[in-house]
């Protein structure tokens, strides 16, 4: 079959592999229909994640149908068509059981921290994901969603990261009802918590980011404000003067480790690696909050550590709240939300390319070029 | 309430989620079960054999009930990230050394294509068609870059050549 192939920092291919087999009673495999590249990915695509082995397939993010069933799987059929949430989660072990899904204790053997995620390293459990034609998906009676009769399959696979990932960041963010919420990155993820942060009853949105496609689109999908660092000379600044000088009720990273804007994290976060990554939005996020005021960080970053002003967290009496979207405990309401037209994610989509192209799209998607926002890569044996 | 109300936004579905209850100012738990108090006592879904090498976290006990099989460790790098797992995922060594082994692996990687007959196309994996259509200047950069480090590492070879092969130190030396 066809699958993404990581060969290296900035270097992808689309190579034969073999079929993904059935290991585990309770696995099925699923004939891919639509997969995403994530802003998270970009992490893996620049080498930035520790233990990525050169070989691994991408792709977190995917729809799709099932073919193949293990022997104890009893909640899923052939041909149903599913779309996947990215945690691997067995349902069953205390985290799984709190509705911690992200957190499974039971999918990833190699890191305590996270629980699997698909296509994510071996730091996730060292699962092959779905930028491929075929794919093994593991605690197929828990994890995989019937699509809902008459839904989009674009629609569909936004649901297995963006959406619930965008939800729960305003989620986490205690959002009040008049609350300001401020959103660093206009990627993807921070559109749609820009979209989700009035379903919380926000009184004002703002959404900070350096591409200015990116923030006429936010503007626009979002009905929030949008501005651009690079023509603000200091943002947390520009937050304070534009709160009454007291600062944002929350604010939410949804950057992660590829952040611009500082030159020093840059360097020590992307070029050399001294921390896991670019902590730019995040430093922004603690100094911009009110006193008492919430982060909420959906941003990725890795397992090392990150220059971040903790002592301001301290004395600002700020919280902190995070985790990676548990996207199980969401689904019934989002689908609900997509259903209903609340929420609209499919016009997200800017790039739709064969996944024989994935270099290029991973390029694209990558530099932001054309305008790109999100690409989706469809497989050959999957008709359009 | 009311008073936010009345300046409420013209957004369609506004505030249908808004939740008084969940507000984190102190840090709070929703749903509250202390599932986790009963310690590692769940019942286990059925284990996965391990067919390939797993290296697993010195953080738990047992592997986990399913994990993934693919690229098991090998090579040099896998030597590297074997050891690496003897730390734990607190410690700097268990992290850096990981690092390394990606980078290692990246070589073995370009090796392991060579050793099946198969050049690498490092153009179109850098996604550089697109970054010629997309961003023209980027690309003379790269192309530049390329250049420049082809020319350092030929300027290296060529002189070792010379000073490596006897023949033409020999011919060399009969001309001076
Ligand atoms: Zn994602
Ligand atoms: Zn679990």
């Amino acid at each position: 079959m066809l699958a993404m192939n990581y060969r290296g920092p900035g270097r992808v291919r689309a190579e034969e592999k073999p079929m993904p087999e059935i290991l585990h009673p309770e696995d099925c495999i699923v004939k891919v229909l639509r997969s995403c590249i994530c802003g998270s990915d970009l992490h893996l695509y620049n080498g930035n994640v520790p233990d990525t082995r050169v070989g691994t397939t991408f792709g977190h993010e995917f729809v799709g149908e099932v073919v193949e069933l293990g022997s104890e799987v009893h909640k899923l059929k052939l041909g149903d068509k599913v779309l996947v949430p990215f945690n691997i989660a067995c349902g069953k072990c205390s985290f799984c059981r709190q509705g911690l899904y992200g957190n499974c204790h039971e999918s990833n053997p190699e890191a305590t921290a996270v629980g699997g995620i698909f296509g994510y390293s071996h730091t996730a459990g060292g699962y092959d994901g779905g930028q491929a034609e075929y794919v093994r998906v593991p605690y197929a009676n828990f994890g995989p969603t019937i699509i809902p009769e008459g839904m989009d399959l674009d629609d569909a696979v936004l649901l297995t990261d963006v959406v619930p990932t965008g939800y729960q960041a305003a989620e986490m963010g205690g959002i009040q009802p008049g609350d300001t919420v401020v959103i660093f990155g206009a990627g993807p993820i921070g559109i749609m918590a820009a979209k989700c942060s009035w379903l919380f009853g926000a009184g004002r949105v703002i959404v900070i980011d350096q591409n200015e496609f990116r923030l006429e689109f936010v503007k626009n999908y979002a009905k929030c404000e949008s501005y651009n660092f690079k023509s603000i000379e200091d943002p947390v600044q520009f937050i304070k003067q534009t709160t009454d000088w007291l600062g944002a009720d929350v604010c939410i990273d949804a950057v992660g480790a590829e952040a611009a804007g500082s030159a020093m994290q840059t360097i020590t976060g992307r070029k050399t690696l001294l921390q896991a990554g670019s902590a730019t939005a995040l430093f922004w996020a603690i100094n911009s909050v009110k006193k008492g005021g919430i982060v909420s960080i959906v941003g990725v970053y890795g397992p090392t550590g990150n220059l971040v002003p903790i002592g301001n967290v301290l004395n600002k009496g700020i919280t902190i709240r995070a985790n990676q979207a548990s996207v199980k405990r969401l689904l019934p309401k989002l689908i609900d939300h997509v259903q209903k037209g609340t929420i609209k994610p499919k016009e997200l989509i800017t790039h739709r390319m064969p996944l024989r192209n994935v270099s290029d799209a991973y390029r694209i998607f990558s530099d932001k070029l054309d305008n790109c926002i999100k690409p989706i890569l469809i497989p050959p044996t999957a008709k359009e | 309430m009311e008073k936010i109300l009345k300046e409420q936004p013209n957004i369609k579905d506004w505030g249908i989620d808004a939740d008084p209850e969940n507000d984190p100012t102190y840090p709070m738990k929703p749903n509250r079960t202390d599932e986790e108090q009963n310690g590692y006592t769940w019942e286990r879904p059925a284990l996965q054999k391990p067919t390939v090498e797993i290296l697993k976290s010195t953080e738990r006990p047992n592997l986990t009930a399913v994990f993934g099989t693919t690229l098991p460790p090998k090579g040099l790098s896998g030597m590297i990230r074997r050891n690496a797992y003897k730390k734990s995922e607190g410690q700097f060594s268990h992290w850096l050394p990981l690092l390394i082994a990606d980078r290692v692996d990246v070589i073995e990687g370009i090796i392991d294509d060579l050793s099946k007959g198969k050049i690498p196309n490092i153009y179109a994996e850098i996604g550089f068609k697109a970054m010629w259509k997309y961003n023209r200047k980027a690309a003379i950069a790269r192309i530049a870059a390329h250049v420049a480090v082809a020319s350092a590492i030929g300027l290296v070879l060529f002189r070792g050549r010379i000073f490596n092969d006897e023949k033409l130190i020999k011919k060399a030396l009969k001309n001076i």
